[in-house]
């Protein structure tokens, strides 16, 4: 499953900043708070997460090994 | 839920403790749990516990006036924090917050006091995990003193993609950092962070793969991050 940004719905202001960075048009707001609507098109570019001024919006890292990864294929 | 004397015997505070000793100090032992996001302790108030991570992951943070956030460190399974203030009788020292859903043991400051005194061979494994804590802050006041934030990361790379990059861990026992985080536990800005990892990805170093950032060449972070072996 593809992982997106992590939404705090409770903190979202609404402002909008992230819609204007958001180059893939994954985000969408809904009633005043920010929604993923195209998992499939946000490349991880985390550039909302940088804008958003009350911390509603997370872009966490795994931090791997390539050998790890090439485990994970196989199983 | 009940405390189990199995994940009591592998805390290292509770390490060569007979199953008679563990079923008499598990009847101080509290439990407590928490969402991702959840505030657990906050600096500089009065100290009430000392906390073992028995699933999920922690972290322990200082915040300035500005409202910048430095990390001291990342607290995982079978770990502990809030140890110092505790042992001293101040506050707690820092703020700590759950990164993933966390399940955590507890044990008063008096609760201690009274372990302590009934079980005098624990005191050898706290000076043990006090010991290594002073180790890990001194590591950290000489990367934040001498090294270059590229360099810290590196460092910080290497650190997270052995310690907890392993397929085989559960995913909540796998912490996965924001930028912002990395900035708070080098001791920069986001933006810096942002930059850095570029920097190291042009350098072929890691390869960024969407949410994840992938150690490709782990001698060069070794060298970036003055760390031998591995």
């Amino acid at each position: 499953m593809l992982v997106k940004p992590l939404l705090h719905e409770a903190l979202c202001n609404g402002c909008g900043l992230c819609l204007t960075v958001c180059e893939c048009g994954a985000l969408v707001l809904v009633r005043n708070v920010i929604k993923i609507i195209e998992v499939e098109s946000c490349g991880y570019c985390t550039e909302c997460e940088l804008v958003c001024p009350t911390g509603a919006i997370e872009c966490p890292f795994e931090i791997v090994i390539e050998d790890s990864i090439e485990i994970t294929i196989e199983e | 839920m009940a405390i189990e004397i199995d994940l009591l015997k592998s805390v290292p505070y509770f390490l060569g403790l007979s199953t008679a000793e563990l079923e008499a100090i598990k009847q101080h032992v509290f439990e407590q749990s928490a969402q991702r996001n959840d505030m657990i302790l906050l600096e500089e108030e009065a100290s009430q516990a000392v906390y073992f991570v028995v699933s999920g992951v922690v972290k322990v943070f200082k915040t300035s006036v500005e409202g910048k956030e430095q990390i001291l460190c990342i607290v995982k399974a079978g770990e502990s924090f809030n140890d110092i203030a505790v042992f001293d009788g101040g506050p707690n020292p820092a703020s700590v917050i759950a990164m993933t859903p966390v399940v955590l043991y507890g044990i008063t400051k008096t609760d201690m006091e009274t372990i302590l005194r009934k079980h005098p061979n624990l005191a050898t494994n706290v000076i043990k995990i006090l010991s290594k804590k002073v180790r890990h802050f001194v590591s950290l006041v000489e990367d934040l003193s001498f090294r270059h934030v590229t360099d810290r990361l590196a460092k910080l790379l290497l650190e997270y993609a052995t310690d907890h990059g392993r397929i085989s861990e559960g995913e909540g026992q796998r912490p996965r950092l924001t930028q912002q985080e990395m900035a708070a536990m080098v001791g920069t800005a986001r933006e810096v962070v942002g930059r850095s990892l570029k920097a190291l990805e042009e350098e072929g170093a890691i390869r960024m793969d969407r949410h994840r950032i992938v150690v490709v060449n782990k001698k060069l972070l070794q060298e970036m991050s003055g760390v031998t072996g591995g």
